[in-house]
Formats: structure tokens, sequence, C-alpha cells
């Protein structure tokens, strides 16, 4: 079956969510991600959004964290303090993220382009709730598009920490050990990060992707796991859910 | 690292000077029914902190920030927690020949309208430099606004550490007395003035909500002075036969402005959805000043109030729509 990459993204992104955990998400690609894992791998897969909204059955992609959807015919539509605590407590498995820029260490930019913080040249919105969740929920996953402008040697301005300056450095600066960064999805590979050094790591390659594309496309030095494995395209089942159920009006597989 | 950030701090902390206000603010079970023009003329003075209610573009105060730039309040400081269209409005006060309504920020997510994109009017404000800023997240702010709420000058929480979120907030690294962790230390942020829309109050200020409650429960308890916009106001006899639904009482409000649709074009669960084509229209017009001066003269300067512009973007008829697209109406109270 023919596919687009922002299809084969969402349904890397969806695999890598266990059956039974708790994911916080945003809109867009993490929404569609939790929802078709729901729909596939993971039934008993917990969905939160920031602004309260607990264990929705989501009928169509929310268009704001706090829009009606976010609850509807959820479990409970609690607060912001509620949900954020729920991850300070070590309850929740998973977040996703984005950025205009991530770091070699899985560090990500969201707040301005600029080397003066007080006239940015680009202002972008800030942290909203990525910082938040990416320091205190056990695993965080990215899922962006793999190319040298946002895969940079440095950041412009650190908004969410990712594994900070190496190993051992967000456990020094005060973070819940045992947290961090652990999966970044792009339309080239799969990556994660060394054990040791904390630096991102090819561990899968998309269906026609060398890997010399993929250390073209990054702008830092990438590990890399050997055996390299292959990623397997979407099934026809992920990609008929996708299309049908997940996005049938084509918001998000369409941006590609 | 160091332990502290270097942001500018724009509200007072201090738990003792906020019980002082406190001692001030009238607690009696009064009636306080005003229309939205009284109440934002008396409560909301130039150079207040201002807090918004809700979150993104839900459940939005929209009436009371209109109302604000009609009435010219100017060198407001304020609260962005997932600032969206709240933030747009206040910022069509900055850079348009209409003085300076925004004057400092306390930033955790402004600029964006989430999925929507990014405001163009409300980027150029604050790339100009003339609106100062200091740096924190969602979380900090909520918690800010909980330590206030709980009468304390601050709240310790584990996010926000070895970041440049962190070195251009107001916040500081302590460690724990007790197990020696570090944490991050925020400073209590009581407002001088918050605005919440709620779809249910009586004329005392008792307010029930539907769906999220965001910050909200903390923000009317943090704030010196607080304006209510409700969608109905309901009997006062309802919330004495149910007092379980009641999560912000009349003691913290000193308005309550009944205000159909006043959370438009946002959205108001339960009673109707946002009004993306509306919205669109605002990201698309504020590339051009020009045509931005135009729009705001037309929507908001130009009209006598919210009901005005309420008729100007379609009146009852998109409003019936707005109300059949949100699904939850569907299903049982």
């Amino acid at each position: 079956m023919i596919y687009n990459a922002m299809e084969l993204m969402i349904c890397c992104a969806a695999r890598a969510l266990e059956n039974g955990k708790t994911v916080a998400v945003g809109t867009g690609v993490p929404c569609a991600a939790a929802m078709l894992a729901q729909r596939t791998c993971s039934p008993q897969l917990v969905i939160f959004f920031e602004a309260g909204g607990v264990a929705p059955q989501l009928p169509t992609m929310p268009i704001s964290v706090g829009d009606s959807r976010t609850f509807y015919r959820g479990c409970m539509a609690t607060s912001m303090a509620d949900i954020m605590e729920t991850c300070q407590r070590g309850m929740m498995d998973y977040t996703f993220l984005g950025g205009a820029q991530i770091d070699a260490y899985g560090n990500l930019n969201s707040t301005m382009v600029g080397t003066d913080y007080a006239k940015p040249k680009v202002r972008f919105p800030g942290s909203g709730g990525a910082n938040d969740l990416a320091s205190l929920c056990w695993r965080t996953l990215v899922v962006t598009n793999h190319d040298p402008r946002r895969f940079v040697p440095k950041l412009d301005f650190l908004t969410t920490p990712g594994y900070l300056a190496g190993a051992g450095a967000r456990e020094a600066a005060g973070l819940p050990p045992g947290t961090g960064p652990y999966r970044v999805i792009t339309d080239l590979a799969i990556l994660g990060y060394h054990e040791q050094t904390r630096r991102m790591m090819v561990l899968s390659l998309h269906p026609g992707v060398e890997l010399e594309q993929v250390q073209r496309a990054t702008g830092f030095e990438l590990e890399v796991q050997r055996p390299l494995e292959a990623t397997s395209p979407p099934s026809p089942h992920e990609l008929q859910v996708l299309r049908e159920e997940v996005d049938p009006h084509r918001y998000i597989i369409g941006r590609c | 690292m160091n332990d502290h950030g270097t942001g500018a701090a724009f509200s007072d902390p201090s738990a003792n000077r906020a019980r002082e206000r406190f001692a001030t603010k009238p607690r009696a079970l009064t009636d306080k029914l005003t229309t939205v023009a009284d109440a934002v003329s008396r409560l909301v003075h130039d150079g207040d902190y201002l807090a918004i209610g809700g979150f993104g573009c839900d459940r939005l105060p929209v009436v009371v920030v209109h109302e604000i730039l009609r009435q010219g309040k100017q060198n407001l400081r304020f609260a962005g927690h997932t600032a969206t269209h709240d933030f747009q409005l206040l910022c069509a006060g900055n850079g348009m020949g209409r003085g300076k309504t925004l004057a400092a920020v306390d930033i955790a997510y402004v600029v964006g309208l989430e999925a929507r994109g990014l405001s163009p009017h409300a980027r150029r404000t604050m790339e100009s430099g003339e609106v100062a800023f200091t740096e924190w997240s969602n979380y900090a702010l909520a918690v800010r606004l909980k330590a206030a709420a709980m009468g304390l000058p601050f709240l310790p929480a584990r996010s926000m550490l070895g970041t440049d979120t962190f070195k251009h907030s107001g916040a500081k690294v302590i460690e724990c007395p007790f197990t020696g962790e570090k944490l991050v230390a925020l400073p209590a942020l009581y407002p001088d003035v918050s605005a919440i829309h709620v779809p249910e109050a009586d004329r005392y200020g008792n307010c029930r909500i539907r769906g999220t409650s965001v910050a909200d429960i903390d923000l009317a308890r943090a704030s010196h002075r607080l304006i209510i916009t409700c969608e109905r106001l309901i009997p006062h006899d309802e919330i004495r036969n149910d007092p379980t639904r009641t999560v912000i009482p009349f003691y913290c409000v000193d308005a309550v402005c009944e205000a159909p649709y006043g959370s438009y074009p946002g959205n108001m669960p339960y009673e109707y959805f946002s009004d993306e084509e509306h919205l669109s229209q605002w990201l698309e017009v504020e590339k051009d000043k020009t045509a931005f001066r135009d729009f705001l003269n037309k929507y908001i300067y130009d009209v006598k109030d919210f009901s005005e512009y309420l008729h100007l973007c379609g009146g009852l008829p998109r409003l019936q729509e707005l109300r059949r697209q949100e699904f939850l109406l569907h299903r049982g109270r």
C-alpha cells in the first residue's frame, strides 16, 4: 500500500506507546498517534491533555489542548495542575513534544530565534506545558521532520530539557531521576539516545533511506546503533484506521 | 548552573502585603450584577496586573478583553499561560496608535493560537522590544497562582530546572529542608484583577464550571479583584440546593455580568464551538497593519458593545451553527 511520510511517522509513534500506559499529548501528530495506538496496538492506553482532559473518547482531532473534545466522554475534566502533578508524582509514562530546534541531547527550543533574549529575531510561543511535561514524564518522544535547520549543534534557547549537557546532567539539575528523552521519530528514521553518552542515536531507517542521508540532514554527529534496524512500513490495517477513523479529513496526514 | 533566574518580577509575591489587601476586599453576600462596561471601568485600572481565565481559545472572557481595549486601559502587566486569542487582543492595543495596553508579560505561552498558527501582530509586538517579558512554563504559572490562592509567598515544584526557561524566569533553586533534593521555588502570583468566564453564576458571584477548570479555581482565589462573566445567570436558590457544584464562591467575586456568547470566537464547552473561520480571519488580516487597523475599528472600537460585535460576526444564525458544532450538546447533562 502506498503511504506518505506523515502516515509513516504517525504509525511509528503509535507503535512506541505501550498498552496500559499513560500519555500526555498535544494537538496534531501526537494526538493522531495516541488515537491510532488506542485503535491498534494499545487499546488500554490512557490519554491526558494538560488543560485537564482525562481519558477522553476522542471523536475527532482537537484543535486546542483545552477544547471540548479533549474531555469528550472522558473520565474526568480537571485542572492543569492536577494533570501536571500526576506527571510530577511519576504516573505519566509518555509525552510527545515538538519544537523549532532540537540538539544532540534532545533539548528543545520553542521560545525564540536570535541572540538577544529581550529583542528576539523571531518570537515563538515559549514553553507552554512542554518544559513541565519533559521534566516530569518518564519518557519524552519528539515527532518532527528531519532537516539540518531543525537538528542543530546549538540551540538559540533551551526551552525544554532533554539530557541537558549529557549523562547525569538532568539529575544534577534536580530533575526527577530516570526521566528523559526516549525517541525521535522523523520522516527518515527512528532515533533514540546512547545509554552512556546520552547523545542522539539512529536506531532504525525508514524504507528506502540510507544512513548517509540521515546524517546529512542532521547538524551534529549522530551515534548509530549496530545492527541498524529497518522500520516496518505501515500495515494496511494501520493505514485504514488512520485514514478512516483517526484523521478522515486529512488535517494531519494531508500535510505531507 | 545559577541558582536564580534573572527575569524581572512583574508582581509582588509577599503574602503579608497580599493579606493587607485581602483584608479590605468586600466579602458580604451582596448583589454584584452589573454590565461589563461598568465592571471594567471600576475594576481594571491602568498599570494593573491582569490575568484571564480559561485556556487557549477555550472558555475565555473575550467580552471583557474587548471592553478593556475599548476603554483604552494602559500599561497592563499580564499572566500569559497558554494565552491565545486573549493575548492577541491585548497586543492589538499596542503599536496601533492607541498607546500601549500591554507593558509586561509573564510568558508561558504567547503569540500562538495552538494548531491554528502564530499571530502576526502579537509577534510584531513581542519582537518590537516595547513589552517587557519574563519566561515561565504553564505549570509554573499554575503553581504561582496556587501559592497565592493558599496565601503563601511561594511553592516548590520540579520543572524548569536546568533550562534557559529557568534562566530567564524569576524562579530560584532551593534545597528541600527534608531530603536535600533540588527544587524550583516559584513566587506567588497575586493578580490585581482577573476575569473568568463561566457557564453559570448567581448574582452574588457563586460560580459553576463545566469541563476543565484549568487554573481558574486558584486564579479566582489569588486575585485581589475578580470579574465574572457568565453565559447564564441562575437563581441563588439553585446554588443553595446544590452547593457541591460551586467552584468559585461569592466572596472572591467583585462583579457579575451576564454575557451570553462572551467567549466567542472561542469554544465554550457544552455551549458552542469556536468560530474557526473568524479566528482565521484574525490571523490573515493581522499581516497588513492598515487592514488590521480597519478590522479593529470595525469589530471592536466602533461598536457600542460585545453584542454588536456578535451581530457583525453573523449574529444568532452563526451562533446557532456553533452550538450545533459543539457536539457535546448532543449528550445528556
